[in-house]
């Protein structure tokens, strides 16, 4: 996708539990799956062979049910937890082939991280708790002050820092878990469940942020959810896993086009397929289009033809114009179609989700186009495509 | 049916045990006995030959600034009532042996309990240790307390230390043991040392539990100090050992309910700041 190298590789990433890991392991990397494995030597299977990619400054979602090993995967990522096989690379650090104060200084440095429960201390204040990292980095206290501060206000909790954990909510809670983490400046967060402990509307709100923010601050996020939900709001990449190993990755509407297993099926069936399956997905090429110095007589000759609602207007450049109807033609004549435009604005952008194309066709007239970045024409939607697009994700995940 | 078994001479051991240590460090003991003394002795004596109504008022202010008036007005009345007994004199000296065994305990127990709390082996050394020290009958170390300390305060301070030590270096080390696993993982995260997150994180949430050990330590150590009579400590139970000798149960009932009275205060003073610790653990 991009040519940027990642920065963060996961790669083989295996997490055996128990006494009997170094038993296991050979038994798993022969081919025995989970269950053999667990029975002939006790030892249970966290991950499996998880290898994914993180790209600088994307959201990616780790995705699963509860004991998937989503969880275990990210703690695997900074060394929380300890992984049995494979490596962790974040730029050019092999972070599994570290030593105790290398990797102290990592986690310093470069991870910051936010918990499903919050974790903040109690015993400290707002600013003292997103003031720790610092801390424990040895930054001098006015400094880390001005850094905490500044974490503080960009979470919104202006005015709460010298308050408790216990005497915020939830949201507020969490909102200093992120201060805490933001303060460090670090180039990687890795958000565990960050916002499943907060009510749905908190969260949804939460989720909005945190995308904004991300947009500003270009951070790397690793981002753990069991709500599918959840991971489309984010709109990165999704790593489902399912019993400790990935079973596809890729955006939600990959998952829906083109699903790996009966598994990612089910996952995605109940999914809104309105907020995930974009413009580009559902149209098609265009049929009538006419360029805007053509005459009114000609388009609607096309226009009866096609058996299109409207004849699509472009440029010379192939932008997209507007939209003439078969009535406006007929009592036009020779006029130029430029001087006939209605409906300037009957378009969508290609990676827009059907939400939107919904409410642009339900405003027009049967049709809408679908264009690129500049506002060339890429296809149209008409409301027959929105249903055939829709009926045929139907049938895709009812099979 | 008769079995010529050789019985374990486990009494002989022990006395070989202490012989030995006795030989290579009374000298050294008794020296500490005698600064120690001469320390416990010299406070003992400037407390009583202040006028007593000043002792007892600098006390109420100072619990007052650590407690509540309520608690401050208590000990005043309960001083004052331990005065009018004529018992000015016993209660002081067992309050000083009570304060500096405890702080002694305390000096050593909290240490240890932080070991223990951080290294699984130590625990599972110490943890038996701790049993034994609190089942022992508290008579007994008394005994050995003598050859290396004499007679009189030294000694009860001694065995006092060991019986009341327990409390402190159990709590202490559940204290720091039972700190939520998340907030250790989050410790762990932002990559705290493991002395970082001991003194900023652990410590701090287990003083609470702390302080639930002191109260304990401290009671512990004055129904010690009250046994410790009978190598000479003197005090409260100096009182109470002399009524029992001389078979005068009123004398050793006023004795029984001075001691009684000191302990509230204790109780109270120390239980008060342990609450209010945890409370300010919450909100500040």
């Amino acid at each position: 996708m991009s040519e940027k190298k990642p920065r963060i590789r996961v790669r083989g990433l295996t997490k055996i539990f128990g006494d009997e890991q170094h038993v296991a392991l050979p038994l798993l990397q022969a081919g025995k799956n989970r269950d053999e494995v667990q029975k002939a030597t006790g030892a249970v299977i966290g991950l499996q062979d998880v290898t994914f990619d993180v790209d600088e400054g994307e959201i990616l979602v780790v995705m699963g049910l509860s004991g998937s090993g989503k969880s275990t995967c990210l703690r695997c990522i900074n060394r929380l937890i300890e992984p049995t096989a494979g490596s962790v690379h974040i730029d050019d650090t092999d972070v599994t082939a570290l030593g105790e104060r290398d990797l102290m200084e990592l986690r310093r440095t470069r991870f910051g991280m936010v918990f499903q429960q919050f974790a903040l201390f109690p015993h400290r204040t707002i600013q003292r708790n997103v003031e720790y990292g610092l801390e424990v980095q040895g930054v001098p206290p006015a400094a880390r002050r001005d850094k905490a501060m500044a974490a503080i206000e960009t979470v919104g909790l202006k005015g709460w820092d010298q308050h408790f954990p216990s005497q915020l909510s939830g949201g507020m809670q969490q909102r200093a878990g992120l201060a805490r983490a933001l303060a460090l400046d670090p180039d990687v967060l890795l958000m565990d469940e960050a916002f499943s402990a907060l009510d749905p509307l908190i969260r949804r709100d939460m989720q909005q942020e945190l995308v904004a923010l991300q947009k500003r601050l270009k951070k790397t996020i690793v981002f753990v959810s069991h709500d599918l939900d959840e991971a489309i709001a984010l709109g990165g990449r999704i790593v489902l896993m399912k019993d400790g190993r990935v079973v596809q990755q890729g955006t939600a509407a990959d998952f829906l086009a083109d699903p790996a297993d009966e598994y990612v099926r089910r996952f995605v069936e109940h999914i809104d397929v309105l907020g995930v399956v974009t413009a580009g997905d559902a149209m098609r090429p265009p049929v009538a289009v006419r360029p805007w110095q053509s005459s009114a007589d000609e388009a609607l000759a096309i226009l009866t033809q096609s058996g299109e609602p409207v004849v699509t207007v472009v440029c010379e450049m192939g932008r997209f114009q507007g939209t003439v109807d078969a009535d406006t033609l007929r009592r036009a004549g020779a006029t130029e179609l430029r001087l006939l435009l209605s409906d300037r604005d009957a378009c969508v952008p290609r990676s827009a989700t059907l939400n939107e194309a919904v409410a642009r066709l339900a405003s027009g007239r049967g049709e809408i186009a679908v264009t690129g970045p500049d506002g060339e024409l890429f296809g149209v939607i008409a409301n027959a495509d929105l249903i055939a697009a829709l009926a045929r994700r139907r049938v895709e995940t009812a099979h | 049916m008769e079995f010529d078994i050789p019985h374990i001479p486990l009494a002989e051991w022990c006395d070989i045990a202490l012989d030995w240590a006795t030989e290579h460090f009374s000298g050294v003991t008794r020296a500490m006995s005698a600064v120690v003394g001469t320390a416990i002795e010299t406070t003992t004596d400037f407390l009583v030959g202040l006028p007593p109504w000043l002792v007892i008022i600098a006390c109420g202010l100072l619990v007052w600034r650590l407690t509540t008036w309520r608690i401050a007005l208590g000990t005043v009345l309960g001083f004052a009532f331990l005065w009018n007994l004529e018992l000015w004199r016993a209660t002081l000296q067992s309050l000083v042996l009570v304060l500096v065994s405890t702080a002694f305990a305390l000096a050593i127990g909290i240490p240890i309990g932080i070991a223990a709390a951080l290294s699984k082996r130590f625990w599972r050394v110490v943890g038996p240790g701790l049993d034994m020290m609190q089942t022992m009958p508290s008579f007994v170390y008394l005994i050995p307390a003598i050859p290396f300390f004499g007679l009189g305060a030294v000694s009860a301070c001694f065995a006092t230390i060991v019986f009341a030590m327990p409390p402190t270096i159990r709590l202490t080390a559940l204290g720091i043991m039972q700190t939520p696993p998340e907030l250790v993982e989050a410790a762990d995260a932002f990559g705290s040392s493991r002395w970082q997150k001991l003194f900023k994180i652990q410590l701090p949430l287990a003083i609470p539990t702390i302080m639930a050990g002191v109260n304990q330590t401290i009671m512990l150590a004055l129904s010690m100090v009250v046994i410790a009579a009978m190598i000479g400590a003197g005090g409260l139970g100096g009182e109470v050992w002399r009524a029992i000798q001389r078979l005068e149960a009123g004398q050793g009932f006023q004795a029984g309910i001075a001691i009684v009275v000191l302990a509230v205060i204790l109780d109270r003073i120390t239980q008060h700041i342990a609450r209010h610790m945890r409370r300010d653990r919450q909100q500040g």
